[in-house]
């Protein structure tokens, strides 16, 4: 039997392009290995545990992510963090924390299939998000390395600034992701949008 | 086409190279670039635009901004049609047409306007008295008066524009782009925060446009450049504020085409932007707007606003007549009146003030006769003003003989009301200033200042400085300083004369019926005395009793004259009699500028699974679940609804059928103590349940009424697998947080939705077996995997879970897989099943399927008032443990055992179907009320069974076995008659879901 395929939630969609002069670029991520983690921020065994996979200190200021070269972070509540981790990551990234972790106060869950990563980035980004977010996307207020769950329009997002140019990541629930994609693309009109391929 | 007559020789911010030709009640004319509609018709003499609400009086252009009555037209044609908007705010375009409204057949002559006439039989509140009887009739009268007393009309075809709305966040908002707008936004921009100025006109600078010249012009222009240089700084112009709310929250309404006209539309950009403006703190710079004064005939075309008039003259070159008497109780109506003049018009100043003091003088000095202590007492002209009559006033009030003076227009001023409408909506109070005669902001209820003229301050020095310093303050206030210095802006202004409140000339009763206070309601001096004389003495009173301040323009001009006349006539102060609440908008919103993109396939997400375009191809019928869009039923070429239904139903109980059960809702559990959760919170017990093994479960709230319903899997040790109802996903995540975070803190458990992360394709059917055998590495066979177990393998080479579980009473595979691969998996179990007679089916099947084994759907078989004894589920209520809502069950009508009871219903005819939701009673009666004793929950057609089925909650339904009821249908259809039976229609003892 051929290799059965893996289908991102936004595989059909067609990378149609508005306008010339593109003060939008917006990118499907690649299916990035994710995982909810639960567990306590006070305990050093938990915090040395997820260095030690992600390489990242965990972020426990609200609305903060820690970020290298291939692992994010993310603060997603009191006890709860998204990591996202390259593609190759695949569910090994669940396994090696659930061994690294235990199961008795922590709880790791898969969630890559969940979740659609939107990447939107260019002058006019942050014009477009501020569509349908009511956060302060200013820089003064929301910076690199700031993540939020809020509202984009009418799906519940998670927003996380990836760098100063800036560009954000939007982490949304799959079976959204082709209204968001599509609502997006139109907010983004009036802009000029280009859809980068991977 | 005619001539711009009325255009003057130079001068104004029109563009005179730009030539543009419009269409004003199917006639063309021309105007420039610059122009409004309204300074364009003046710029051709054309008075006359619409017609009065009530009396349909001939109504002429009064003002030259937001606050216009009378000039409201119907703009463009057609799906782009708008109605009832100001011709003195609509920018001219090449191609406009407009047309007035509430004219029929035409504006110069209006059939209606008998009502004129008979303006003695329609009074203020006519419509309570006159029309009351018979009470029938008033359908009748309603159509006709709203023919009659009409505004524009609504656009028939949908709306092809594009609208936007967008949210911006600020330190400081400075409402208004005038002289104080602007130094307070440099004051606050200066600072470095970041500031939003909104402006309604299409160049910053308000009352500083009316020079096109000069120190005033080289500062506004100074100021625009500096506010446009500074990075955080925004302005917006062409946006209306026109709503205030709660926490510095206001909504503005930006032009971004709608001014071009729709043949200058692009595509792309939205005709309105509705901005949702977060301010720190909100400095109100919106000015004042000037009062009319009430004498016989002062609506008559030609009767304008005095500083209107000098605003056609400074800003549009316009002369809206050659001939002109001003009406004034203060300073400000001088200045239009001197420049009248030096362009050459003859020129009279009616003054009721007996010493007007030096502008009077400045002006006999530029040839300009002043008649001090004078009113202009009425007006003359059929369809435009061609003389007044002039009489001096006595100290007393008496007024003395009258005197004819020829004039083609008549600028009347009776002072100034600050603009306080956003102050007032912010929830700020509002304070009398005798000496103007006006209200001004008084204590406010947010971080919200008021400058200038809106906070009733007089002169430009005055102003700016005041501006300067809450611009400083607002951006102090939000973290920021380093204004500078204030700036000085001389002024050729001179100090001004104090001026003598007045609101309507002495006249006998008749008289006053034409002395017109609120222009667009056509209320009238008399109509204020009717509704003091007959009672309504209160503001609030007067203002439904005669309709004062409603309408388009709520009560912009007439609000505070007609309150300051009920006081006079009360004898008392205007703040005795109080005011009336402004509320948003401060001017009519655009609905599509609400919507937004809120339309189409953007009013509501569609969640789509992952199969989802796999069931589109199959030609799925969709249906809303909640915002999931699931396969409702597959017709097939040649199938209605029942049809491919029944088709679905049979294959799945002979060969085998597959849904998509995707949207189930998943919650993941883990932690050592979730089957203490579980414990507590179904009815069944939990500790018990092995690793590998599912087990049904039903939650209760406190009250011990059915919640929900669903499967729970122990996947290992400390880890669950919850499924709930589609619906109930978020809410029972969210009920299982409540518990854990507020009541038992000390559970170690963490609950988290995994809905989205597998993709669910269940199979069932007594081939469903055969089919996954030929996919999976499993061992199927039912000693190896019984009934209410799961396991964990490959399907069709994808990592999967498949549980054994069953909503259709057949041999039935749950089979999740990670999301991304539940397209693959479904394409796989198409091809492979097909010749074991696969057939996809939907939710009515599912249904069907379902109801003819009597399981439950929780929210259809249940209404929140249902326990599961009246369910006949007894067995899955423990007595041996404490759960959510087992202490409810006790109570003296819970326990009752004559509740309504879940029961089956067979019909008398097997082929009638009852209707859902029918009501089932005992004893017929000829008509209703008869007695209901319950109702229908879940019906359908069972192809299996060839008849019909139906469950029903029924009193005490299960002491009623085998009883003949009867359900009414009195909107139509015959009474049917069915039988009690059990639940269960199909293999009670579960020989194929065992099998």
């Amino acid at each position: 039997m051929a290799e059965p395929r893996r289908l991102s939630s936004l595989a059909d969609e067609p990378a149609h392009v508005a306008a010339v002069e593109a003060g939008i670029v917006m990118r499907q991520a690649p299916l990035h290995a994710m995982v909810t983690l639960r567990g306590n921020a006070g305990d050093p065994v938990f915090l040395s545990g997820v260095r030690e996979i992600t390489g990242c200190d965990i972020p426990t200021d609200p609305c903060r992510a820690a970020m290298t070269t291939d692992h994010a972070v993310l603060w997603m509540g009191p006890d709860e963090w998204l990591v996202v981790a390259p593609p190759e990551a695949g569910t090994d990234l669940r396994q090696r924390l659930r061994d690294r972790l235990g199961d008795d106060r922590t709880a790791v869950v898969d969630v890559g299939d969940a979740l659609a990563i939107i990447s939107v980035g260019g002058p006019r980004a942050r014009d477009l998000l501020a569509k349908g977010c009511t956060l302060d996307l200013h820089p003064r207020t929301f910076r690199p390395g700031h993540c939020a769950n809020t509202l984009l329009a009418k799906a519940q997002v998670t927003l996380h600034q990836v760098d100063a140019a800036p560009t954000f990541s939007v982490f949304v629930s799959r079976s959204f992701a082709v209204y968001l994609w599509r609502w997006m693309l139109d907010a983004g009109l009036e802009y000029g949008v280009q859809v980068l391929q991977d | 086409m005619s001539r711009q007559s009325f255009r003057l020789e130079g001068g104004g911010r029109i563009d005179r190279a730009r030539a543009l030709g419009f269409t004003f009640n199917g006639k063309r004319y021309q105007g420039y670039a610059g122009d409004t509609l309204a300074s364009a018709l003046l710029a051709n003499g054309v008075h006359l635009v619409g017609r009065s609400f009530k009396y349909h009086r001939p109504r002429g252009i009064l003002t030259a901004g937001v606050e216009e009555p009378n000039a409201l037209v119907q703009l463009e044609t057609g799906a782009h049609s708008q109605p009832n908007i100001r011709a003195t705010q609509i920018e001219l375009y090449d191609g406009l047409t407009a047309t007035s409204i509430n004219a029929w057949p035409n504006v110069k002559w209006d059939l209606m306007a008998v009502n004129n006439r008979l303006g003695r039989l329609l009074p203020a509140g006519f419509y309570y008295k006159t029309f009351m009887w018979p009470r029938s009739w008033w359908m009748t009268y309603e159509k006709a008066i709203r023919r009659a007393a009409g505004l524009g009309r609504a656009p028939e075809a949908a709306d092809p524009d594009r609208y936007e709305r967008q949210n911006i966040h600020c330190d400081v908002l400075v409402v208004g782009g005038g002289p104080a707008g602007l130094a307070t936004a440099l004051a606050a921009g200066r600072t470095g925060a970041r500031v939003v100025l909104v402006d309604q006109l299409p160049e910053l600078g308000g009352s500083l446009l009316d020079e096109s010249a000069g120190t005033g012009e080289a500062w506004r222009q100074s100021a625009v450049a500096e506010l446009a240089a500074m990075d955080e700084v925004t302005c917006l112009t062409r946006t209306v504020v026109t709503g205030y709310f709660d926490h510095n929250f206001l909504i503005a309404c930006e032009s971004v085409t709608d001014h071009l006209g729709h043949t200058g539309a692009q595509p792309h950009l939205p005709r309105l932007k509705l901005w949702r403006i977060r301010a720190g703190q909100v400095v109100l710079a919106t000015g004042a707007f000037e009062r009319a004064i009430g004498f016989k005939g002062n609506d008559l075309p030609g009767v304008m606003l005095a500083g209107a008039i000098g605003t056609y003259h400074a800003r549009y070159a316009v002369t809206p007549g050659r001939e002109a008497v001003f009406f004034t109780n203060n300073d400000t109506a001088y200045a239009p009146a001197m420049a009248m003049a030096a362009g050459g018009a003859r020129v009279k100043v009616a003054d009721v003030r007996t010493e007007p003091g030096a502008v009077a003088d400045r002006a006999r000095a530029v040839g300009i006769e002043v008649l001090p202590g004078h009113a202009v007492v009425s007006a003359a002209g059929h369809r435009k003003v061609r003389g007044v009559m002039v009489a001096s006033l006595g100290a007393e009030g008496q007024v003395g003989d009258p005197r004819y003076l020829r004039c083609d227009l008549v600028g009347m001023s009776g002072g100034w009301s600050p603009a306080v409408h956003l102050f007032s909506q912010s929830g700020g109070k509002l304070a009398w200033r005798a000496a103007d005669a006006c209200f001004i902001p008084g204590v406010p209820a947010q971080t919200t200042r008021v400058v200038g003229r809106a906070n009733g301050t007089i002169g430009l020095s005055a102003l700016m400085a005041e501006a300067h310093a809450a611009g400083a303050d607002a951006a102090k206030d939000a973290g920021f300083s380093g204004s500078g210095d204030a700036p000085t802006l001389e002024s050729d202004q001179p100090e001004q004369a104090p001026l003598q409140p007045f609101w309507s000339v002495p006249a006998k009763p008749k008289s006053e019926r034409k002395h017109f206070v609120d222009f667009q309601n056509d209320v009238t001096v008399g109509d204020v005395r009717l509704a003091n004389r007959e009672g309504y003495r209160s503001v609030e009173h007067l203002k439904r009793y005669t309709t004062l301040g409603m309408g388009t323009d709520q009560g912009k001009l007439g609000n505070v004259p007609g309150l300051a006349l009920l006081a006079e006539m009360q004898g008392v102060t205007v703040p005795e009699v109080g005011t009336t609440t402004f509320r948003a908008p401060f001017t009519p919103l655009n609905f599509g500028a609400m919507a937004g993109r809120d339309v189409g396939e953007f009013m509501d997400p569609a969640r789509r699974t992952p199969m989802h375009d796999l069931h589109d191809e199959a030609g799925a019928v969709f249906e809303d679940v909640g915002q999931w869009k699931r396969p409702f039923y597959y017709p097939q070429p040649g199938e209605g609804k029942d049809e491919a239904v029944n088709r679905e139903c049979r294959a799945v109980r002979n060969a085998v059928g597959m849904l998509d059960a995707t949207t189930l809702g998943k919650i993941d559990l883990q932690g050592p103590d979730v089957p203490a959760l579980l414990n507590r919170i179904y009815t069944n017990a939990w500790s018990k349940l092995e690793v590998g093994r599912s087990r049904y479960g039903l939650m209760l709230g406190e009250d011990g009424m059915v919640i929900d319903d669903g499967v729970t899997s122990r996947l290992g040790e400390n880890h669950f697998l919850m499924t709930t109802t589609t619906g109930n996903a978020a809410r029972i995540l969210g009920w299982l947080e409540e518990w854990l975070q507020t009541e038992w803190p000390e559970l170690k458990v963490y609950a988290n939705s995994v809905t989205e992360q597998y993709a669910v394709a269940v199979i069932a059917g007594p081939k469903a077996r055969d089919l996954l055998g030929e996919v999976t590495d499993l061992d199927l066979s039912a000693d190896e995997f019984p009934f209410m177990s799961w396991r964990e393998g490959t399907v069709a080479g994808i990592p999967a879970r498949v549980f054994r579980i069953s909503f259709s009473g057949e041999l039935s595979y749950e089979i999740n897989v990670p999301a991304n691969h539940g397209a693959a998996l479904w394409g796989a179990l198409m091809e492979t099943g097909e010749k074991h007679g696969i057939t996809p089916y939907g939710t009515e099947a599912m249904h069907v399927l379902r109801a003819e084994k009597g399981y439950i759907i929780v929210g259809q078989d249940t209404d929140g008032t249902v326990t599961p004894l009246d369910l006949g589920m007894d067995w899955i209520v423990s007595k041996n443990k404490d759960f959510l809502g087992k202490r409810s069950l006790t109570r003296e009508d819970t326990a009752r055992t004559d509740r309504k009871q879940l029961v089956g219903l067979l019909t008398d005819d097997p082929q009638a179907v009852l209707p859902e939701g029918g009501q089932v009673v005992e004893e017929l009666q000829d008509r209703p009320p008869m007695t209901m004793i319950g109702h229908v929950t879940s019906s359908y057609y069972s192809a299996n069974l060839g008849r019909s089925i139906a469950l029903a909650l029924i009193k005490d339904g299960r002491q009623r076995m085998g009883d003949t009821l009867h359900i009414p249908q009195p909107l139509g259809g015959p009474t049917l008659s069915a039988t009690v039976t059990e639940t269960v229609f199909i293999d009670p003892d579960g020989s194929r879901l065992n099998g």
